[in-house]
This record gives structure tokens, C-alpha cells and sequence, in this order.
């Protein structure tokens, strides 16, 4: 293994078994790195800086989709999307989350720049959708509010 | 040894919709049981989609993706009978790989 | 003064309006949540999972329980589901779909009760096997409409011993079932109460249990549902798997006569 590639994922050991098994070989694309300082910030700001947020637009391009309101907050389905060409990454933030940052995913070209999955929210709180094309930073926010259920449950 | 993942990729039109469902308990590690005692942390930290040879998604999680992670996205250029192969590692070092075959 | 109350009755209009309007604006969302949750149910894991051992053979018997006779015959599982409870003449009582799998738990693989009754609700870490087992039972049915029977006389005292249930106040709200369940339009929170006395409510609620709860984690039963409400309503508590929640069963199944089958679900 070169010494950049060594560079690259001296954070994340666990990352070493799967290019122990060959999985990353003739792909080009780096992995996305598991980062404790991103996952542990405890603000948008500082998660955002972690990510390598210098500043950001507000694009109209970018956007968050879900109810407004989520049953219970363990559960909450959110759809993030770009139509900015040349969009490689996308992150969902949580601001009021302990730790904002939920998940992040690198899009390789061919791969739509539209993801679906379910993140955990705290309480009712803006949830951000923070995208990288060509070197440049965009976002879109929404706000889900999350009800207690019925009886408590 | 984890369950295995409910893959599901379909062509539609140009497109290849992939769907991900995996058993996995995504602990926060700031769950009490009932002893009172600290659950600790364990959740997916990785996960990565290849369509045959070329990586369709790489994805990193924190605790904040829900228990049992659903995922679903969408990419070219992939055909009928073409495999899909997911593979994630969480933070105790357990692994899971699975492949679909596009239908 | 008749301007005025022209004023305060606009105003009055107005703020009824609105009121209704973030009323059914928030249904609208909860059912959007609801449906965009739809596709991707890990109540499939538990399928997987019950089949596997439903298949198994275990101790101390090394039998699996392929031999179980839900209602329909020996090891028949297809449609089962929707005709329980039911009354099941090697025991001679009504059984639902959970004292069914005791009594084959225990009297064909050979399980003690406390065995065959251990871990009924699963949590984190500690796994079910009875909630992996519904799941793969019921879903089985899916498709199929609710046919339960009252035609032997102890189904019929089961359904209006269950219906007795329904309507009993007690506990420290004194609230029965039917406080919440017997009206059209109720709710608690932002929660829409079904009325299971009303037959399309009672069809649509209980042709979606078992469901994988995102609010536990976990597949949750008919059994765990009704011990929850009771918890809930200041009720003390039934025993799991005793005869008073499978009357209730009854008297819910019963209701829902008709109506398609469609769990495991996915809910709150």
C-alpha cells in the first residue's frame, strides 16, 4: 500500500480489513473516511467545519424532503437531493441533534445525487442537506417537527 | 454473524433503483439498560454499494441513522441480471456483504 | 356596535378556519410520514428469522413445529392467521394465535411454560423468538380476508366476554377500552383513535398488527398491543397470553370480518 493510501485511512483501522480483502481494487474513487471529529462536533458550525465547510449557499437547487411530522423521533425518513451538476457529496445534519452530523455520502458520477434513508432526531429541529459540487458548498434546510405519540409512545 | 441485508435493485427505465434494508441496532451508546447501566456504541460507521467493479455510493453513519438502516438510491448504466454488492463494517469491526442480482 | 360584532364574528370564522386548516394539514403530514415510511418494512427480518424456527429442531424433543396445527391442520400456516383465534378441540378452549404456539412450544418440542413464555417482548440485544415467529405466521396471511368464527358456543363467549372487556371501566381513570376506541373522530395528541366498533376502522386497525414499532425497535404483537393499552389506561395489567386478552382478540378479530389482511406493518 502507497503511503498516501496509508495516510488516508490511519483513522479508521476497522476500514483496514475491508482493503485487506480487496474490495476497494481497481476502483479509483477514495473511500469515504469514518471521522470521529466530524460525527463528534456538537454544533452545525463545528460539524459543518469538520466536513470542510468554508461557507455555503442557501441553493434552491438542493432540498429536503419529508413530512413535517414525524410520529416519533427514533424513525424520521428524509430524502436529500441536487440538482447541481457534478454534486459528489451530500450530508444530513440535524442541528438540534447532540451531534448534528447524521450521515454523509460520496456520489460517484453515474450515481443520482438523491438519497432516501431515516435519521434519529432529538426534538422538533431544521434539518439540513449540505452538498459539495465543483469544489463549491450548498445547502437546504426543512424543519420536521417530532411529536410525543398518542399515549406517550 | 449479522442477518443478511434485503437488497432489492430493479431496472427502471435508464435507471437502476436500489433499495437497502439492514438488520443492525445502530446503539447510540447513551441508552441506559435496565440495570442502569451504559448500552455501548454499536453502529454501522461504513457502508459502500458496488455495481459489479464500480462503486455506486460510499456512505459514512453516525448514531444519528435510525435502527435497521433503509437506504435507497439510484444509478446508470447497470443492467438486468448485473450484481449489486453492499458491504458495511460497524464500530466493533463486524462486516456484513451481500449481493443482488438486478432484476 | 353591529360593526363590532360583524368584526369579532369575521375573527371568530377566521380562527376556526385556521384551526381546521392546521387540523387536517397535520393528518395530512402524519400520513405523509406514514406513507413515506411504507417501503422498506425490518419487519422482514423477523419473517426470516420465525421461519427459521418454525423450521427448527429443538430440545428436548428435537422436533420442529412443522407438526403445530394452527386451526387449518397440521403444520398449514398459508391463512391461518386470519381465522384465529379460534377453538381448538385437543384443548378445548379458544386459543389465539400466541397460545396456540405455547401449547405447541410446549406439548409437541417438548418446552417447559416458562421456556416457551420467556422473552415475549423483545428489546435490543435480546431478541424475541415468539415475536419472529408471529411475524412469519401472519405474514402468511397477507391478502387474505379476516374470517374468524363464533359458531362453537366457547367462541362465542369468548367474542362477548371480549366485548364485556371492550366497555369495562376501571383502574384510576376509570377509562375502558371503548373511552377512546367507540367514537368516530377522537384523538389523543395528534394521534387519530380508531373505533374498533365502527367495521372499516376496526378492518383497517386490525389487519395492520403485528407491526415493527420505530418506536420500539421491535415487532410488536396483538398481545403487546393490548397489554400496552391496558398499562396505558391505568388498567392493572393482564398476564401475556392469558384468557382475557385472547376475548379481546375475539371480540377485535371478529369485528374486523372481511377486511384484507395486510401485516406485518410498519407503525409509530
Amino acid at each position: 500500500m502507497n503511503k498516501s493510501r496509508r495516510d488516508f485511512f490511519r483513522t479508521s483501522s476497522m476500514l483496514g480489513l475491508v482493503i485487506a480483502s480487496g474490495f476497494y481494487g481497481s476502483s479509483n474513487v477514495l473511500a469515504a473516511e469514518w471521522k470521529t471529529n466530524s460525527f463528534g462536533a456538537k454544533s452545525l458550525a463545528d460539524a459543518l467545519k469538520e466536513i470542510g465547510v468554508d461557507n455555503y449557499t442557501i441553493s434552491s437547487d438542493v432540498s429536503v424532503n419529508s413530512a413535517e411530522i414525524a410520529e416519533n423521533g427514533a424513525v424520521v425518513p428524509v430524502s436529500i437531493s441536487s440538482a447541481i451538476p457534478n454534486t459528489e457529496y451530500m450530508a444530513i445534519l440535524v442541528e438540534k441533534n447532540p451531534n448534528p452530523l447524521a450521515v454523509a455520502f460520496s456520489i460517484p458520477s453515474g450515481t443520482d445525487a438523491a438519497i432516501t434513508t431515516r435519521v434519529k432526531m432529538g426534538s422538533t429541529s431544521s434539518v439540513y442537506a449540505i452538498v459539495k459540487a465543483d469544489g463549491k458548498w450548498f445547502a437546504a434546510s426543512k424543519e420536521i417537527k417530532v411529536t410525543l405519540g398518542g399515549c406517550g409512545g | 454473524m449479522a442477518d443478511p441485508m434485503r437488497i432489492r435493485a430493479v431496472l427502471v427505465g435508464e435507471k437502476v433503483e436500489a433499495k437497502v434494508l439492514i438488520r443492525h441496532d445502530m446503539e447510540t451508546g447513551k441508552r441506559k439498560d435496565s440495570t442502569g447501566a451504559l448500552v455501548p456504541p454499536h453502529f454501522i460507521q461504513t457502508l459502500t454499494a458496488k455495481y459489479e467493479d464500480r462503486v455506486v455510493l460510499d456512505t459514512v453513519m453516525g448514531i444519528a441513522v435510525s435502527k435497521d438502516p433503509f437506504i435507497s438510491f439510484k444509478f446508470k448504466d447497470g443492467v438486468k441480471g448485473g450484481k449489486l454488492t453492499v458491504t458495511w463494517v460497524d464500530n466493533t469491526g463486524d462486516t456484513r456483504t451481500d449481493t443482488a442480482v438486478i432484476t | 356596535m353591529k360593526c363590532i360584532s360583524k368584526y369579532i364574528f369575521a375573527l371568530l370564522v377566521l380562527h376556526i378556519s385556521t384551526y381546521t386548516l392546521a387540523q387536517s394539514s397535520s393528518t395530512d403530514e402524519i400520513a405523509k410520514y406514514r406513507e413515506l415510511l411504507a417501503d422498506g418494512n425490518p419487519a422482514e427480518f423477523w419473517e426470516v428469522r420465525g421461519e427459521e424456527l418454525w423450521k427448527k429442531k429443538i430440545t428436548p424433543n428435537n422436533v420442529s413445529l412443522e407438526q403445530c396445527d394452527l386451526g387449518k391442520g397440521s403444520g398449514v400456516v398459508k391463512g391461518a392467521y386470519v381465522e384465529l383465534p379460534r377453538y381448538f378441540s385437543d384443548v378445548d378452549k379458544v386459543m389465539d394465535l400466541e397460545q396456540r404456539l405455547i401449547q405447541c412450544r410446549t406439548m409437541i418440542q417438548g418446552l417447559t411454560y416458562e421456556q416457551a413464555t420467556a422473552v415475549p417482548h423483545g428489546s435490543a440485544g435480546k431478541p424475541s423468538d415468539i415475536e419472529a415467529l408471529v411475524a412469519y405466521i401472519t405474514a402468511e396471511s397477507k391478502g387474505m380476508k379476516m374470517a374468524v368464527s363464533i359458531k362453537h358456543p366457547k367462541e362465542k363467549d369468548a367474542y362477548e366476554l371480549g366485548k364485556k372487556f371492550f366497555y369495562y371501566r376501571a383502574g384510576s381513570h376509570d377509562f375502558a377500552c371503548a373511552t377512546c376506541h367507540s367514537k368516530d373522530d377522537q384523538r389523543i395528541r395528534l394521534q387519530q383513535l380508531s373505533n374498533l366498533v365502527n367495521k372499516t376502522d376496526a378492518q383497517k386497525t386490525y389487519t395492520t398488527w403485528p407491526a415493527y414499532r420505530v418506536s420500539q425497535g421491535e415487532v410488536r404483537t396483538m398481545q403487546h398491543r393490548i397489554i400496552d393499552c391496558t398499562r396505558q389506561q391505568r388498567f392493572p395489567e393482564p398476564r401475556y397470553a392469558s384468557d382475557i386478552v385472547t376475548s379481546l382478540i375475539m371480540f377485535m378479530a371478529k369485528n374486523a370480518e372481511g377486511g384484507v389482511y395486510s401485516a406485518p406493518a410498519l407503525k409509530r
